[in-house]
Order: C-alpha cells, then sequence, then structure tokens
C-alpha cells in the first residue's frame, strides 16, 4: 500500500487480489466491516455503518440503541468504476452542517488484470473544511473540541 | 501556501517528530514527559517541537512554569495527517475483508 499526499487532498491506493466488480461490491456493500469502528460520533457505541448504494443515498452510523449519525451523501455511484461521497465531518469530528465546508472522497476501481483490481482513494477539497478555522481554533481546548479530537486519534494510532 | 503545506510533511517526515506528534496525539504532553518517553534530549525535543509547531502541526499554551504541547486540530496538516492515517487503516481493513472473502469463495 502506498500514500501519497498532494496540497489539499490525501491519496492512498491498495491493490486486491479479486476482479473489478467483487471489488466494487466488498467496498460498498461491507463498508461496515471497513470503516475504522473508533471513529463514532453518537454517544453510544456504533452497532452498523449503513452505506446506502445509490446516488443520493447517506452513508450513517446506527448506534445500537437505534440512534443515527449521518456523516455523507454518496455523489456519484458508478459501478464498478467509481464511487464519491461527502464527508461531512469536521476537523473537531463533528457533524458539518454547511455544505460548503464539507469535503469529498473519490474512490476508483481499475481493473489491472481480470483477477485483480487497483483501488485509488483521494479525499479532496480538505481546504474547504478550513473556513472560519480562525474563530474554531478559540474553542480548541473546550470540552467538545480537542479532548475529544485527542481521544479519537490516539484511538486510531493505537490499533 | 504551498510551501506551508509542503513544510508539514517534510516535519512529518523526520521519524522522531513522527514519534513526538503520534505521543502527543494521545494526549498534550510538555517537553520533559517528551524527553522522558523518547530516547532523545530534551533540548532535540525543544527543536524539534520548533519545527512541528511552525509547520502549523502543533500549539503549545503556558502551564506554570511549563508548556504543554498538543496537535492544532485547526491546522490543515494535522487534519490530513489523521485522515491519511484513517483511509490507510480503513483500505487495509479493505483488502483483508476482499481477499478473505476470495479465499472463501474458491
Amino acid at each position: 500500500m502506498t500514500t501519497q499526499v498532494q496540497d489539499t487532498s490525501v491519496r492512498i491506493e491498495v491493490v486486491v487480489d479479486v476482479p473489478i466488480e467483487r471489488a466494487f461490491a466488498v467496498f460498498t456493500e461491507d463498508f461496515d466491516s471497513i470503516k475504522p469502528r473508533e471513529h463514532n460520533m453518537l454517544a453510544v457505541e456504533i452497532a452498523e455503518t449503513v452505506f446506502e448504494r445509490r446516488e443520493g443515498g447517506r452513508i450513517y452510523d446506527r448506534g445500537v440503541d437505534g440512534s443515527e449519525c449521518q456523516w455523507a451523501r454518496v455523489l456519484v455511484y458508478e459501478p464498478p468504476n467509481r464511487v464519491v461521497f461527502s464527508w461531512d465531518i469536521s476537523p473537531q469530528w463533528q457533524i458539518e452542517t454547511d455544505r460548503e465546508k464539507t469535503s469529498e472522497v473519490e474512490v476508483r476501481f481499475i481493473s489491472e488484470t481480470p483477477e485483480r483490481t487497483r483501488v485509488e482513494l483521494e479525499h479532496r477539497n480538505l481546504d474547504r473544511h478550513g473556513d472560519g478555522w480562525e474563530s474554531e481554533r478559540d474553542g480548541v481546548g473546550g470540552e467538545g473540541g480537542w479532548p475529544l479530537y485527542v481521544q479519537r486519534f490516539a484511538q486510531l494510532l493505537k490499533d | 501556501m504551498v510551501t506551508y503545506q509542503a513544510d508539514g510533511w517534510i516535519a512529518l517526515g523526520d521519524p522522531t517528530r513522527r514519534a513526538i506528534f503520534e505521543r502527543l496525539a494521545e494526549h498534550p504532553r510538555a517537553v520533559g514527559e517528551l524527553a522522558r518517553e523518547l530516547p532523545v534530549s530534551r533540548p532535540a525535543v525543544s527543536q524539534h517541537l520548533k519545527v512541528l509547531k511552525e509547520a502549523g502541526l502543533v500549539l503549545d499554551r503556558p502551564d506554570g512554569t511549563r508548556r504543554i504541547y498538543q496537535l492544532d486540530p485547526a491546522g490543515l496538516e494535522a487534519l490530513r495527517a489523521q485522515l491519511d492515517r484513517f483511509w490507510t487503516k480503513a483500505l487495509a481493513n479493505y483488502k483483508a475483508v476482499a481477499e478473505q472473502q476470495a479465499e472463501e469463495v474458491s
């Protein structure tokens, strides 16, 4: 797996030993087992992450108590080649309701051989999260800001 | 701004700075604490922190006679580092799931 970084985006690619149709299906149908589970904006444990497989669909976490947290919108759904979804999460790991301040994730599936697929993931327009950062900065030490972020990130690093 | 952004990644290219950055991601720490945990001197830690701060990756604040360092959640570089981690882990999960299923089928 290689990681490349551009100015305002993160690009990662991986090659999987499955045909392109299967590669696309696993990503979208099994997104629940792919998404790092520690990332949780609900008050309770996540029971499931749901990826609605259609343009205009939602991606949301459902808590064990039935509560929901929608954190993405499916913008493009083109099996088996491409899927694009929004990233409606602020740098402070809170839901971003202002769509002008959301970034997007494009996942491209490229057939290398009939049995092998290259998957390129690009999380771009990260600078769009930046509007208003200066004012948010004042709240860095607040209860909902910095400590939550640190906790989430630390959990990621531990795995 | 391109230069500033590039600096963040150059800053994290150094293994010691990476180690400092990851420890700060666990919780904010003082210089002395970092120096105790890592095989580098206190002045070296301070120097690395200065680079991370200039790259927009960490913030510091006074706490009595000490300074406490933490990741800068408002920094683009910190956001990118975080998302890089997130998606690297997600794609590793993805590869495991996809290839495990393929094995079960065959």
